[in-house]
């Protein structure tokens, strides 16, 4: 009998098999008969009129077959799309672009090459206007105009909390810090580029899509909302998400790229391939963050923590094209009273239109919560620093009390669970604290500048439930569907996908526990809305929360069905028998059972009369509520007072992400995450210069850690299961990124703050910290 | 667009094709040959995802003319297991989780394979500098590089089969 592989198993992946020998199936990897290149012409200028596009040249290229521009789409009124925030979004202009490498017009060619010759031959007429680039400027009234279907640049103001009772508290507060705090732009990178092959059957009036989504189900209502009057309705469109080279986050948005690919094939009657080069990818997909928050604490001297206030400007490029849920345009940034009890939070965000390329995206992190959990972290810090206090005892002392759970925060927020202070002490422990903090006063007595920096974040993750939680309408429930074999084997389909999360192995775990079917036994497919039940996809950390308790809850219809099987072959009453992992057996008789492979069997060969046949079960989970994942997260720096080189020398992730189904494949998650959060706090920013020139377009620019600049992380963890998710798990895949940013700043602060340093923005460079340091003449001279 | 005749010998096998003198070394594998399972990240020799090894050195596929190929012996990921038995090196990326997505993995374990030949026994602040040609987005390194000391262990037979 194989291994069950149930809950806490480490089981080896299923999906290395094919990866490991070169045979995995990504977007490039597809080829048709007949399979034509689509190439894209994109703008040098972040805002210009468009006089004229010169195609002659282009179309003269032997093998080029057509140009399309706005208006060849606009025959077909789909040259606008609507972004997942409800705004518009151009998939090629008519006559003006918005961002610099926007989609000018696309190539088609017979091979790749030919199709980049004939983007290199298209010339185009440009009439460069007035641009703006930074947020604050274009709020400030006569500001130059982004959208010229909009009244301003402002695009929406939302706010949340009692500002009432929050002023109150601050006038009256004992203590009040603030500090300004820049999240910057940056890209998800997935090493994989976005990319997609349309074939359009002209005979049927079918299309296959097959495309790199993490949410193909969401993708395919989006094709039919906006080709419907073309006569694509929902039946002839299928998506397929193939294998994915990591996603991220920026694989949830549908990008101009697949609707040209889309159009093309329908006009052609030819698949048609679309794969960005990494600039493309850079430049022009979907960023994360740029979030400017002007955060306020205010409390007690004796640390007691009162009130927050946030203010935020969020620069969300030409147009608001972040996904987020309907209800939430800053996502889910209201969780920013963190693991603190305060009495009363106020907070407020704008969104604001410039000339850079849409978005608001996450970068491994659920809607807005990194930005959230790094102003909470960093003030934190700022306070404690105010009033002397040690950064730990400070935390300690406002920690929501482990026997508050179920716990509602100030913003509204109701925690599942938690026990914060045992993951600080946890992470104490393991890195030494008490004896950095000696050793870090010996060494400023000798001039070296070392940090310790703490972070205890919760997140929000699992979205999400029903009432409040929709993307375009569509609620944010997830799927499973279950179909047991006659010989006790069984498929699994759900209605998310994995980008490298490895649910083909721990999806099958789940039912492998639940059912006592080995965990080898069970196929788990997903990607393909012809044959996987609707869900919304995998982002925001909600695999696990919302699928992976769909497929506990269908293993349960299972079992129950299978019960009545059992009773009917055991010729005994339902109520006489129990159930032990993989088996039915009558009470006080445990020779007499009926294993789970004996009933399969029997429900297709001897179920009872008047009950129908088959082994099968479908849940579409509408979780409860949200998850909230923990940890405490501490990092030792040394900085290199000549250079300003921060050196990280350890750091301590504790994190608890309620009941770990593969171990194994969680510790992965966090060292990806900890990277994934270590890459903006000290390398990774898009920035433009005052024309809207996007730098950072290559990886020689924008900086992703190699092997060489990547933390050895340590790892540790706590369990406090989540006490409403069928199998108490909490989701794990970004808290890592979500959590490890602040750590790194505040221990960097804490180096520098004998100099009277508070604040730091990341990334956090050498230069950067050489010039703070200089500015308090710290640094070392030759 | 002149076009050559050039011979490579790619995973022991001998093969022959007109390219152009444009075509990236890695086009030939993915496009001419059929052989997808070196990827391409980045196009500008800074990722890695397309690293195969070329006359026994590790090279970006992604930056070398088919041509310049002409007459060398290459080595991809389609050619570590075997027999269908999977090499040392594919064997540790499994077992020590040295791998999420899979997209950089070919590359990674062509660099291994290189590493590996010149350094048998790399430390790990050896194996980071060898594999720092080759991005992972996914594993934060750590496991990558228990994978490639799985395999040096494996292949000096340190480990029990």
């Amino acid at each position: 009998m194989a291994e069950i592989h149930g809950l806490g198993s480490s089981r080896k992946r299923v999906e290395d098999a094919r990866f490991i020998r070169g045979q995995g199936n990504y977007i490039d990897d597809f080829k048709l008969p007949g399979m034509l290149h689509l190439d894209i012409v994109r703008s040098p200028y972040a805002h210009a009129k468009i006089k004229k596009i010169h195609t002659e040249k282009a179309l003269a290229t032997p093998g080029v077959l057509a140009v399309i521009d706005g208006p060849t789409l606009q025959k077909y009124n789909v040259h606008n799309m609507p972004t997942l925030m409800s705004d518009t979004q151009m998939v090629l202009p008519l006559d003006t672009v918005k961002y610099q490498y926007q989609e000018v017009a696309g190539v088609l060619a017979t091979d790749r090459y030919t199709a980049a010759d004939g983007v290199a031959a298209v010339e185009v007429d440009y009439e460069p206007l007035p641009v703006v680039v930074d947020p604050f400027k274009a709020l400030l009234p006569g500001a130059q105009k982004v959208r010229d279907d909009k009244d301003s640049n402002h695009i929406w103001h939302w706010e949340w909390g009692d500002k009432e009772k929050t002023d109150k508290d601050f006038e009256n507060a004992e203590v009040t810090v603030k500090e300004n705090i820049y999240i910057p732009r940056i890209h998800v990178s997935s090493i994989e580029t976005c990319g997609c092959v349309a074939k359009w059957d002209a005979t049927n009036g079918h299309l296959t899509l097959w495309m790199t989504t993490q949410a193909p189900h969401a993708i395919r209502t989006v094709v039919a909302l906006i080709t419907g009057h073309l006569g694509l309705s929902e039946e002839k469109i299928r998506v397929i998400s193939p294998d994915i080279g990591g996603g991220f986050g920026g694989k949830v948005p549908a990008y101009p790229g697949y609707v040209i690919a889309v159009a093309a094939s329908i006009v052609t009657g030819a698949p048609v391939k679309w794969i960005e080069d990494r600039t493309d990818n850079l430049a022009a997909d979907s960023f994360g963050r740029d979030y400017h928050i002007t955060a306020e604490l205010a409390g007690k001297k004796d640390g007691t923590l009162t009130a927050l206030r946030f203010k935020t400007i969020a620069d969300h490029g030409y147009t608001d094209a972040a996904a987020n849920p309907s209800k939430f345009p800053a996502g889910l940034f209201h969780i920013c009273t963190g693991s603190y009890d305060f009495k009363n939070a106020f907070i407020e965000v704008d969104g604001v239109y410039t000339n850079k390329p849409p978005g608001g995206i996450a970068y491994r992190c659920s809607f807005r919560v990194t930005e959230a959990v790094h102003a909470i972290e960093r003030m934190a810090d700022v306070y404690a620093l105010k009033i002397g206090m040690d950064p730990a005892e400070f935390r300690m002392k406002n920690f929501i009390k482990p026997e508050a759970f179920p716990y509602t925060s100030a913003l509204g927020w109701e925690y599942d669970s938690g026990n914060y202070p045992a993951a600080l002490r946890k992470a104490m422990d393991m890195i030494g604290y008490e004896d950095l903090r000696k050793e870090q006063k010996e060494k400023l007595a000798r001039g070296e500048f070392m940090g310790i920096g703490i972070s205890s974040f919760t997140e929000i993750v699992g979205a999400g439930p029903s009432k409040h939680f929709d993307i375009l309408g569509l609620k944010m429930f997830d799927s499973c569907e279950i179909r047991v074999h006659p010989t006790g084997k069984a498929i699994a389909r759900f209605g998310t996908k994995s980008q490298g999360q490895g649910h083909e192995t721990t999806y099958a775990q789940i039912i492998a526990e639940e059912l006592g079917i080995p965990a080898d036994h069970i196929k788990v497919e997903e990607g393909d809305t012809d044959t996987a039940p609707y869900g919304l996809g995998t982002y925001a950390s909600r695999s696990t929360p919302v699928a992976g308790a769909a497929a506990a809850i269908a293993s349960r219809k299972i079992r129950e069905k299978a019960k009545k099987i059992a009773a009917h072959l055991l010729e005994a009453n339902e109520d006489d028998l129990e159930w032990e992992r993989g088996r039915f057996f009558v009470k006080g008789s445990p020779d007499q059972g009926k294993t789970i492979q004996e009933i399969a069997f029997a429900a297709y060969t001897n179920h009872p009369q008047g009950m129908e046949g088959g082994l099968e079960a479908v849940n579409y989970y509408d979780p409860p509520n949200l998850t909230y994942p923990f940890g405490s997260y501490i990092c030792v720096v040394d900085i290199d007072r000549g250079t300003g080189q921060v050196k990280i020398r350890r750091f301590v992730a504790v994190d608890d992400c309620g009941v770990r189904i593969n171990p194994m494949i969680v510790e992965g998650q966090i060292h990806g995450g900890l990277t994934m959060g270590f890459a903006p706090a000290m390398m990774e920013e898009i920035s433009y210069d005052v024309d809207g020139n996007v730098h950072g377009t290559n990886f020689m620019d924008y900086l992703l850690p190699t092997a060489v600049e990547t933390p050895k992380w340590e790892l540790g963890e706590t369990v406090t299961p989540s006490p409403h998710h069928p199998i108490g798990a909490k989701g794990v895949g970004e808290s890592a990124t979500v959590g490890a940013p602040a750590a790194i700043v505040n221990a960097v602060v804490d180096a520098l703050s004998h100099l009277g340093v508070t604040t730091i923005d990341i990334p956090m460079t050498p230069r950067k910290v050489w010039e703070l340091m200089h500015k308090h003449g710290a640094t070392l001279e030759e | 667009m002149s076009t050559h005749h050039i011979q490579v010998t790619i995973n022991g096998k001998v093969h022959e094709a007109d390219v152009e003198s444009r075509l990236l070394l890695v086009h030939l594998f993915r496009e001419n040959l059929n052989m997808t399972g070196t990827h391409i990240g980045c196009d500008t020799t800074s990722c890695g995802a397309c690293t195969v090894i070329l006359d026994g050195k590790p090279v970006k596929s992604c930056t070398v003319f088919a041509v310049q190929a002409d007459g060398s012996e290459i080595r991809t990921v389609e050619g570590l297991a075997q027999d269908g038995k999977l090499s040392a090196i594919q064997e540790g990326f499994h077992e020590k989780h040295g791998l999420q997505c899979g997209f950089c993995t070919p590359g990674m374990m062509m660099t291994t394979s290189a590493l590996l030949e010149q350094n048998p026994h790399p430390t790990e602040d050896e194996i980071r500098h060898a594999i720092s040609g080759n991005l992972c987005r996914c594993t934060g390194y750590m496991n990558i590089v228990k994978a490639v000391q799985y395999a040096a262990d494996k292949m000096a037979e340190k480990v029990e089969v």
